[in-house]
């Protein structure tokens, strides 16, 4: 009933400035607008910059490093046990560059329930011969189902078809920059050499394009059993295991429970790739200082048609009081203004950046790093828009917080005395 | 006794801006239910101040002020607002009406605040209110569009929808011309003697003043002269 009263009154307030209440409302609606367009065009943008590196690299990657022993046979003697050893110039060991018992390291995995899929990977380094030239070059050997179920592979090959390559013995998917240097092209046949000084001929059944250039010079893929077949070795050699989590988080645990469960090395994304993280986090945040300076300044235009409406109904709110409205009635009746403006301006916003941010993600954006997008990318977040309402709605409270105040304390005395 | 509704004893209030000066000096006296009294006094001579200490608004005063036997020092802006909403009615010099508002929901809302009534009830003693004050076809106007002496009727029908203890005027013929002067009047005359209304109307019209039934007169912040007439 009271609520009814006060809601009534506030209404007809609105209503008799009506022009300026709008511009206010407008105001609101501008910024949030702004301020979704702004939060969904920065969140896609960090989701395909992130897309980058993330998709295509695994959450745990377990290999083997080459490097010297940690624990020389001095320090296992007991008769040195409470000394300090020096040892100079330790060399690694002439040790093999799988990653060993990988069949049973790839089954344990599979079984883990925190793991989303395995791709294991042979990376070998190989030359390229152009004529008399030979290119330095890195060939990856992968299971082609996994790497494209995982890694999204198939996106990045931008000729020929990916599938080919696990269906067509003796094949290679060159990267974008290799195949320009070396002047060939889908179905031609090109040979290379391989770290052992054996020469292989391959025939190219696609070309791939990563979107980071380093890596089109120097890479290409095959099938896992035609990167043994070039290195030499059984077809249990694997360089790398490659771990996709359901959970990204958490896998600089896990890449710590592997090392000490299995005996390998394992990295994790986040240590792998920490600067991006840095990225998204600044882009976010600028994002939310521009939005919330564009919802301040609206607060002030809605602080100046409140300040103005109590100068204008200075004889309403002396009568209101004068026949038994209480100061909390009055301030309630101004904070029931400026909230409303702001809902209803929030809410338009809302609607307004939800079709600005549809129309940015029409518009073409065309760019040779990244084959897959075609226009600006867009992140629809539900929790955008939660978190423009909740400030919109936040912000006019304050602004009408002081007004609202000034009202409940005006004195009808003075007002009716001074007729 | 019982019928006292408002009773001042030595209220005293002084004006600090720019210098301090006594406007009201000692003023005790009280109103009977029923009485329809009238305060007057030249221009000045503090009886619309005296008139905002007995409605509540101004708290700034020294003394004592009991309505209906209860001491309305110490309440609070909120308990005393609910005593201007139940106890008393204003009608002032200005009509004061809300111009966003038609007729009857100007009157309706003192009642909708109240809350004792539903919106319906309320709505229909506004219309009873206004049918006294013989205004009723004028219920869903917007107070712009009335004559100055419809809108001071459209005021009394507002200071009247709660059924007040006691009503106040100040100068409520103050801008209204002869004829409608004496209308409002009537209208006071036959609240008081046909629903036994209180009333208190500060005027500096004499010749109001001397119909009413009990006339104060004021000087210089003290009462010289109460009498019945």
């Amino acid at each position: 009933m009271k609520l009814k009263l006060i809601a009534s009154i506030s209404v007809s307030l609105l209503m008799a400035r009506w022009r300026q209440t709008l511009v206010a409302a407008i105001g609101v609606t501008f910024s949030i607008t702004m301020f979704i367009a702004l939060l969904s065009f920065m969140g896609g943008l960090n989701k395909l910059l992130d897309g980058l590196v993330v998709n295509r690299t695994p959450h745990v990657r377990i290999y083997k490093e080459v490097k010297p022993t940690l624990v020389q046979p001095i320090d296992k003697s007991a008769n040195f046990a409470e000394s300090y050893n020096f040892v100079h110039s330790v060399k690694p060991k002439n040790e093999r560059l799988d990653v060993l018992n990988s069949a049973a390291i790839i089954r344990a995995l599979k079984q883990d329930k925190r793991v989303m899929g395995v791709a294991p990977k042979v990376i070998t380094q190989v030359y390229y011969n152009v004529g008399s030239v030979d290119l330095m070059g890195v060939i990856n050997g992968i299971d082609v189902e996994a790497e494209a179920k995982l890694f999204t592979f198939s996106d990045y090959v931008i000729a020929g078809n990916y599938i080919d390559l696990k269906n067509t013995p003796n094949s290679i998917v060159l990267g974008k920059g290799v195949a320009e240097k070396m002047l060939v092209q889908v179905g031609d046949i090109i040979q290379i050499t391989s770290s052992k000084g054996q020469m292989v001929k391959l025939k190219v059944v696609g070309i791939f394009q990563s979107g980071l250039q380093e890596i089109d010079k120097v890479n290409s893929y095959s099938s896992l059993h035609t990167a043994q077949k070039i290195m030499g070795e059984s077809n249990s050699f694997l360089t790398d295991i490659q771990v996709k989590l359901n959970d990204i988080n958490l896998a600089p645990e896990m890449a710590k429970e592997f090392q000490a469960l299995y005996g390998v090395d394992a990295i994790d994304i986040q240590t792998a790739n920490s600067q991006f993280e840095t990225g998204s986090f600044i882009r976010t945040l600028i994002s939310y200082v521009v939005g919330i300076t564009l919802l301040i300044v609206a607060g002030f235009g809605i602080y100046n048609i409140l300040n103005m409406m109590i100068y204008e109904k200075m004889d309403s709110i002396a009568i209101l009081k004068a026949t038994g409205f209480s100061g909390s009635d009055v301030n309630r009746v101004f904070i029931s203004i400026a909230l409303s403006i702001g809902l209803f301006g929030g809410i338009l916003g809302l609607i307004f950046g939800f079709g600005l941010s549809a129309i940015i993600g029409q518009i073409p954006f065309n760019t040779s790093a990244l084959p897959t997008v075609k226009t600006y990318p867009i992140e629809y977040n539900l929790y955008f828009y939660l978190v423009a309402i909740v400030f919109s709605t936040v912000t006019t409270y304050f602004a009408g917080y002081l007004p609202a105040r000034k009202a409940s304390k005006i004195d009808p005395v003075v007002i009716i005395r001074g007729k | 006794m019982d019928n006292i509704i408002l009773e001042a004893k030595g209220i005293n209030k002084y004006f600090h801006d720019p210098n301090t000066i006594q406007v009201l000096n000692n003023i005790s006296f009280s109103v009977q239910k029923g009485e329809f009294v009238s305060v007057t006094g030249k221009s000045g001579c503090g009886k619309s101040t005296l008139l905002y200490i007995l409605s509540t608004m101004d708290t700034d005063y020294e003394g004592e002020l009991k309505i209906h036997n209860l001491l309305m020092r110490d309440k609070s802006e909120a308990e005393l607002a609910r005593v201007r909403n139940e106890e008393i009615g204003f009608v002032f010099q200005f009509h004061y009406l809300l111009n966003e508002f038609n007729v009857i929901k100007n009157v309706m809302l003192p009642g909708l605040k109240l809350g004792k009534y539903t919106e319906q009830e309320v709505e229909h003693n506004a219309l009873e209110k206004l049918k006294i004050l013989g205004i009723e076809s004028e219920a869903l106007k917007l107070p712009n569009q009335l004559s100055g002496g419809q809108k001071q009727r459209v005021a009394i029908a507002r200071a009247l929808i709660n059924n007040p203890l006691l009503i106040m005027g100040d100068e409520p013929t103050g801008n209204l011309d002869k004829k409608n002067s004496e209308l409002v009047f009537d209208i006071f005359q036959e609240l008081a003697e046909s629903y036994q209304q209180s009333l208190l109307i500060v005027t500096h019209d004499q010749e109001f003043a001397s119909k009413t039934q009990r006339t104060i007169v004021m000087e210089d912040g003290k009462i010289i002269a109460d009498s019945k007439n």
